[in-house]
């Protein structure tokens, strides 16, 4: 005779996962940035899309954008657990298997990529399926333990969504949405490096090869002000072209000044001021960081839409 | 009053599968509203009948 019975008991109601912790394998926060600069790229290119069709690209992206975060989950677990500010993400707390998240990133990526495919065309959507092979084959699971220049050529990744929305609506790639692209790509590497230096432990317990880790922490700032010079001016330089315009150039203009301003000053820090205020400086550069994606994506959001009702013709 | 006892399984699972079930719902509402907007606006041709002559 065969038993057919089923343990449902496997599981306490503690660990048992909700669906939030299987949205949560999705990465919601890197979410928002995706949706929003895909939605900037969607909006900003010159052919229209039509609403529906724009609001299920934007979402198809972001289901992608997860996907990719679910299988990055699952092939970083040993690295979440050790590091503190990713110990309570589903896996390492126990709350869903390595193996529900590799299922749940495969499923949502094919469904992500064939539906952006079918709703809009199959540049976008080859660009959506590079994208999640980008983060999770290229980053994921060959960069990040691999070099300190992780963050650096990992940042593509999430510099793919305004190309995959400007190729949503107009079906190729074209020098505007490229310069978006630059702009996120030129931004991550002293965003993820602020980061890395007031949660400084965290990488040297996990391991992993940041910048801080390997060149130590006086290299990360010189490189952190390295950087955000080649960043001013890729970032005021590209007020200049079709997506700019002068909101673009005076919301560039003053971002930089206070974003220079803050790479100086954690430039011209040491370890011992730091840790005196807790790495204020630091903490502040990176909320900074985050205000100036998004106000750059703004500024040529706004530009777009005034070019659009011809205000500046 | 029901006619079985609820295990303590679907009371556990409660959540997870309201989740899921408007998740579906939605997957539903983007296919149809997408067929929708795409022949509507003539993206999708239908093949043109071929009269059979004799």
């Amino acid at each position: 005779m065969t038993d057919t019975s089923i343990n449902t008991q496997s599981r306490s109601a503690e660990t048992d996962a909700q669906f939030s912790d299987y949205f949560a394998l999705l990465k919601p926060r890197v979410m928002t940035l995706v949706v929003f600069t895909a939605f900037v790229g969607l909006l900003a290119a010159p052919t229209p899309l039509h609403p529906f069709v724009g609001f299920c690209a934007i979402l198809f992206i972001a289901i992608g954008g997860g996907a990719s975060g679910a299988l990055n989950m699952w092939w970083d677990a040993d690295i979440d657990a050790v590091m503190k500010r990713t110990q309570r993400r589903p896996i390492p707390a126990g709350k869903v298997t390595g193996d529900e998240a590799f299922a749940i990133g495969i499923a949502l990526s094919a469904f992500s990529v064939v539906f952006l495919g079918l709703a809009t065309n199959w540049v976008a959507a080859g660009l959506l399926a590079f994208t999640i092979f980008f983060y999770v084959v290229i980053y994921t699971m060959w960069l990040k333990r691999w070099t300190p220049q992780n963050i650096v050529i990992g940042g593509a990744a999430g510099a793919f969504p305004p190309m995959i929305g400007w190729a949503a609506a107009t079906g190729g790639v074209s020098v505007e949405s490229v310069l978006m692209f630059c702009l996120t790509f030129m931004w991550t590497p002293p965003h993820f490096w602020a980061l890395a230096l007031f949660m400084r432990k965290d990488y040297d317990n996990a391991d992993v090869p940041m910048l801080t880790v390997t060149h130590g922490r006086r290299a990360t700032r010189n490189h952190i002000l390295a950087y955000t010079v080649l960043l001013a001016i890729l970032a005021v330089a590209a007020g200049f072209t079709s997506i700019g315009g002068p909101v673009y150039i005076a919301t560039s203009l003053v971002l930089n000044a206070m974003f220079l301003r803050g790479a100086i000053r954690i430039w011209r820090r040491d370890e011992d001021i730091s840790e005196d205020d807790n790495f204020l400086a630091e903490r502040k550069f990176f909320k900074l960081s985050l205000l100036y994606l998004f106000a750059h994506f703004g500024a040529i959001l706004i530009e777009a839409g005034l070019d659009r009702f011809g205000v500046w013709a | 009053m029901s006619l079985s006892k609820q295990h303590e399984l679907h009371e556990r699972r409660f959540g997870r599968n309201v989740g899921v079930g408007l998740v579906l719902v939605g997957l539903i509402a983007i296919v149809f509203g997408l067929t929708v907007v795409k022949v509507t606006r003539g993206d999708y041709e239908t093949p043109a009948t071929q009269s059979v002559s004799q």
